[in-house]
């Protein structure tokens, strides 16, 4: 019987993925259900005895049996879009099934855990730190110090925490893990718990991605013996962006308002009820297995550039041809993530901005793709790579539109807490609706007043007006508390720098 | 059974757990299909916490509504990688669509931004929409 493979990840499926598995069996082949291999724009795609095809529809079933279907690939792991990315957290997709223990195991699961657990806390904390490994949620903290933290800190009892709130656009690398490696992530947990001390875990997933949380549960529940006395337990969000930032996430796990929390104290010390807490994002604990295997971290540290270490899962999205998940060492340039890998733009039009890093990320120009992948350097920059999401917009996307439309998410999602970004960005939607209709806005009906001295009593002009905006954003950067209100000047400035046509 | 009841019953299921609120509003939202001013009260009873604490909760979370909208949801991602395949061209077509029978809401990502524009229903989703195919779903929502 012909065995046909098929991922069940939720881009598949939204593709039509399940028609295709029901249309393969019903010509009487087995069908496998494993994870993606991160060729979105292939998916649905199936794979027998290694050679594939895609993106299938049912009807396509036939000619794939017969072999003489259009739309053979050839050898799936030879395909050149695979063939130039180097896979340590994603080194399970397409391979495996998300809930299979003897697949896991057969692939290396467990491996860093036993290694991990027989060594001293100490030990492994240390490892982590020699693999130079930083969060992958955005902020790109070393992850060996964090974890180091809350080893030394005293408190009752300790938490891991795994930031599963993706929510920035652009970005699927967390889903596709939690959906395609479930048990990565989990044994990455259990090694942080052994680490710093923990028994208890929770993941935080949003509620936006019910096929992680259908994936995450059980397999929870099949490894709960494997990681005992360590306990996990899945939290689902409810629709707050904000809540992707630590201690918003915190607080919403603690049953509260997802504000944020004022810094100091840091989580690692009063965390999650007060308690030293180390809050991962996915893609940083599902990197720690491979980082503790036997020569892990140093593999991990020899990979990579400068301070980024190691390798990056980097998401292409938006128009972009060839989109999916890329995981590469850090360095490579922003060029050949959009050209060479992506294949330019999917509606074939000349790139005319992308935006690394999801929502807060700063559009960058088609001159700067020199840039390459490393924190320090698009710091540098001025723009951030944030959780890896690359989106790209061909020559037809109005950046005006997008600098407004980043004020209007931050004042949709903005929990409240402080003023640059609860007024802010209000103000910031308002200001940019007077730049784009040309206009400069009169005086009020309080300005007016002879009292008020120091108020102009001509109309501001549009240049006053966009030295306003710069003004309010440069406010929201230094004042806001947490990155959704002081990162949102990114996109905002960075499209008024780059196209100032788009505002007129 | 009376809706105190019942939420007595939800939040019993949950008492377990540390910080039982979100678990607790996720399943009412559930069974009721909104979070209302009775269904708060009797939280607030159950979980030994005020009123304005609840409420606090649920209307921070976009996820909780305070009404019953019995009609059927359409979720449109418009964040910025559907953007930038023409979501933006399509709205106008699914409002049509969408008219008073289906509630059209916008979300922030659905995590399908390599196949974008998408768009969920319930927990099943669409990806690669074009506007035939989003006002077909609408329509038959």
């Amino acid at each position: 019987m012909t065995l046909v493979r098929i991922s069940d990840d939720a881009l598949a499926l939204a593709c039509g993925a399940d028609e295709v598995a029901r249309a393969f069996e019903a010509a009487g082949c087995k069908v496998e259900r494993v994870s993606s291999w991160g060729m979105h724009w292939l998916e649905p795609l199936a794979e027998i005895g290694g050679q594939g095809w895609g993106p299938l529809t049912a009807g396509d079933v036939a000619s794939v049996l017969e072999g003489s279907s259009a739309k053979a690939i050839g050898r799936i792991e030879d395909h050149t879009f695979l063939a130039s990315q180097q896979r340590l957290t994603f080194a399970r997709a397409g391979k495996t099934r998300p809930l299979s223990l003897d697949d896991y195991a057969a692939t290396g699961g467990w491996m860093g855990l036993d290694r991990a657990r027989a060594m001293a806390p100490q030990q492994v904390v240390e490892e982590v730190i020699a693999s130079g490994l930083r969060g992958r949620g955005g902020a790109g903290f070393p992850a060996g110090i964090k974890w180091r933290t809350v080893l030394q800190a005293a408190g009752p009892r300790k938490y891991i925490v795994c930031n599963a709130d993706e929510g920035d656009s652009g970005t699927f690398a967390d889903r596709m893990l939690m959906e395609g490696d479930p048990f990565a992530l989990i044994e990455g947990m259990a090694i942080a718990a052994h680490a710093v001390g923990a028994l208890q875990g929770y993941i935080y997933v949003r509620s936006e991605y019910p096929h992680a949380i259908a994936k995450l549960n059980p397999a929870l529940d099949l490894c709960a013996a494997r990681i005992a006395p360590f306990v996990i337990e899945v939290r689902v969000g409810a629709g707050a962006y904000v809540c992707g930032e630590e201690t918003s996430l915190l607080n919403s796990i603690e049953g509260k308002r997802g504000e944020v929390r004022a810094k100091p104290p840091l989580p690692a010390l009063e965390g999650l009820f007060g308690c030293p807490t180390v809050v991962n994002n996915v893609l940083t604990l599902a990197a720690i297995p491979h980082i503790m295997t036997p020569g892990g971290a140093s593999l991990y540290d020899s990979l990579g550039v400068e301070r980024s270490k190691g390798t990056m899962p980097i998401q292409l999205a938006g128009n972009v041809k060839h989109g999916g998940l890329c995981e590469t060492a850090f360095g490579i340039t922003l060029g050949e993530l959009v050209h060479e890998i992506g294949g330019g733009t999917a509606t074939g039009r000349p790139v005319k901005a992308v935006q690394v890093g999801g929502p807060l990320g700063a559009y960058i120009r088609p001159d700067q793709f020199d840039l390459p992948f490393d924190y320090e350097a698009y710091g540098a920059a001025g723009a951030l790579i944030g959780h890896g999401g690359v989106t790209v917009f061909d020559d037809t996307a109005d950046m005006g539109g997008m600098a407004r439309f980043a004020m209007e998410f931050c004042a949709a999602e903005s929990c409240g807490k402080c003023t640059p970004c609860r007024i802010g960005s209000t103000r910031g939607v308002e200001l940019i609706d007077r730049i784009r209709s040309g206009g400069g806005r009169a005086p009020g009906k309080v300005e007016s007043l002879p009292q008020m001295h120091n108020a102009p009593k001509q109309p501001r002009s549009r240049e006053q007006e966009i030295a306003l905006l710069e003004d309010l954003c440069e406010t929201m950067r230094d004042a806001s508390l947490c990155a959704l209100g002081g990162f949102t000047p990114y996109p905002v400035l960075s499209a008024l720098r780059h196209w100032p046509e788009d505002f007129m | 059974m009376s809706v105190a009841a019942r939420i007595d019953e939800i939040v019993a299921a949950h008492a377990h757990r540390e910080g039982p609120l979100l678990p607790v509003l996720h399943e009412v939202q559930a069974a009721f299909g909104c979070v209302d001013e009775e269904a708060e009260a009797a939280i607030a009873k159950a979980l030994n916490l005020s009123r304005a604490e609840i409420h606090g909760v649920v209307s921070f979370y976009h996820d909780f509504t305070a009404k019953l909208d019995p009609r059927p949801c359409v979720e449109l991602c418009r964040a910025e990688a559907c953007q930038a395949r023409g979501v933006e061209a399509l709205v106008a077509a699914a409002e049509a669509a969408a008219g008073a029978r289906v509630r059209l809401k916008t979300v922030y990502c659905l995590g399908l931004c390599s196949a974008s524009p998408a768009a969920r229903i319930g927990d099943t989703l669409h990806a690669r929409l074009d506007e035939m195919r989003l006002a077909r779903l609408i329509e038959n929502a």
